[in-house]
């Protein structure tokens, strides 16, 4: 039941960091909102016990991506158009 | 064009939902996966054929090693591919000055980042050594490395990282992670196994057959390491400074 309950308020958080992530104008925000969702796409292969894709997720989904997101960002103008 | 947008969102997300409902519930064991006889397979003889607790790390590097090593040189040649396009991309092009920080290094962030990288990097040869046992390996290892130089960069600037590792050294770093990888796989065909056998390698190690395998898949991940983390700090080198490879972010 516990673990149902965690489930469920990961997902839900998912969802809301997605809608997030699109919906803020400046692009690093969203670049950083991206890393929280990788975190709690994380946290959730770690419950379901894919502890090597949970490893993988934070390493190169949290960590890297979001780097050469922000790399890249710096060399655009920060807002985003729509 | 915001809400027109909006439309193919919509009904990709909402087939993707649909199509969803077929995926098998979670931990089934009347799923496709958890029958298939390939899944018992490894669960049943892993632990025998190589002596690997990680389950994972046996099939990656060692049932399913060829695919492992052009996932390798798929990262490697993605290196390449970011250097190919932006070399030579930003000539004569003025640099922009919007984002120029003319401040000298923070003293609390460059004193905070001189106390984690050595902590970074030495749990990223624990990540690396220790794949056998607990989850980790090479691509985990390699990225947690790669992160460490780019927090370097980070934190001082572009200069102050390449001066640790020059981009010339990453792609020889790069180039002999692959080339460790296939080496190890051309040795084991060379003794009298097939391409990537480990078990061969018992001819010139003092070990058993199985304990062979085990040896060599931390060496195969080891070059895993090597190829993943000086292609992760040559791709944010390359896209932090438009190819230019000074003075970036």
């Amino acid at each position: 039941m516990g673990l149902e309950i965690f489930n469920t308020f990961i997902l839900l958080l998912l969802v809301v960091v997605a809608l997030a992530s699109l919906w803020v104008r400046d692009l690093l925000v969203s670049a950083v909102i991206f890393g929280v969702y990788s975190f709690l796409m994380c946290l959730l292969w770690a419950e379901m016990g894919a502890v090597d894709v949970a490893f993988t997720e934070a390493t190169v989904g949290a960590g890297i991506s979001t780097v050469v997101l922000v790399a890249t960002i710096f060399h655009l103008r920060r807002k985003s158009n729509d | 064009m915001k809400y027109f947008s909006l439309i193919p969102v919509i009904a990709i997300g909402g087939l993707l939902l649909w199509a969803g409902q077929d995926f098998p519930k979670w931990g089934d064991v009347e799923s496709p996966a958890s029958k298939s006889p390939v899944s018992s397979h490894f669960i049943a003889n892993t632990g025998v054929d190589t002596e690997v607790p990680n389950m994972v790390t046996a099939v990656l590097a060692d049932y399913r090693g060829f695919d492992t090593m052009f996932e390798t040189v798929v990262v490697f040649i993605a290196g390449m591919a970011v250097i190919a396009i932006l070399r030579g991309s930003s000539v004569g092009r003025p640099r922009r000055k919007d984002h120029e920080v003319e401040a000298e290094p923070d003293l609390i962030v460059t004193n905070t980042v001189r106390l984690i990288v050595p902590v970074l990097q030495i749990f990223a040869f624990y990540v690396l050594a220790h794949g056998h046992v607990s989850p980790g390996g090479g691509f985990q290892g390699g990225v947690v490395m790669g992160a460490s130089f780019i927090l370097i960069a980070l934190s001082w600037d572009l200069e102050k990282a390449m001066s640790r590792f020059p981009i010339e050294r990453c792609l020889f770093v790069a180039a002999m992670g692959i080339v460790l990888y296939g080496g190890i796989g051309l040795l084991s065909m060379m003794l009298g196994g097939e391409f990537l056998d480990y078990a061969e390698l018992e001819k010139i190690l003092p070990v058993s057959r199985e304990m062979a395998r085990y040896h060599a898949m931390l060496g195969v991940e080891i070059g895993v390491g090597f190829t993943v983390a000086s292609i992760m700090f040559v791709l944010y080198a390359n896209l932090a400074s438009e190819g230019r490879l000074k003075q970036g972010l």
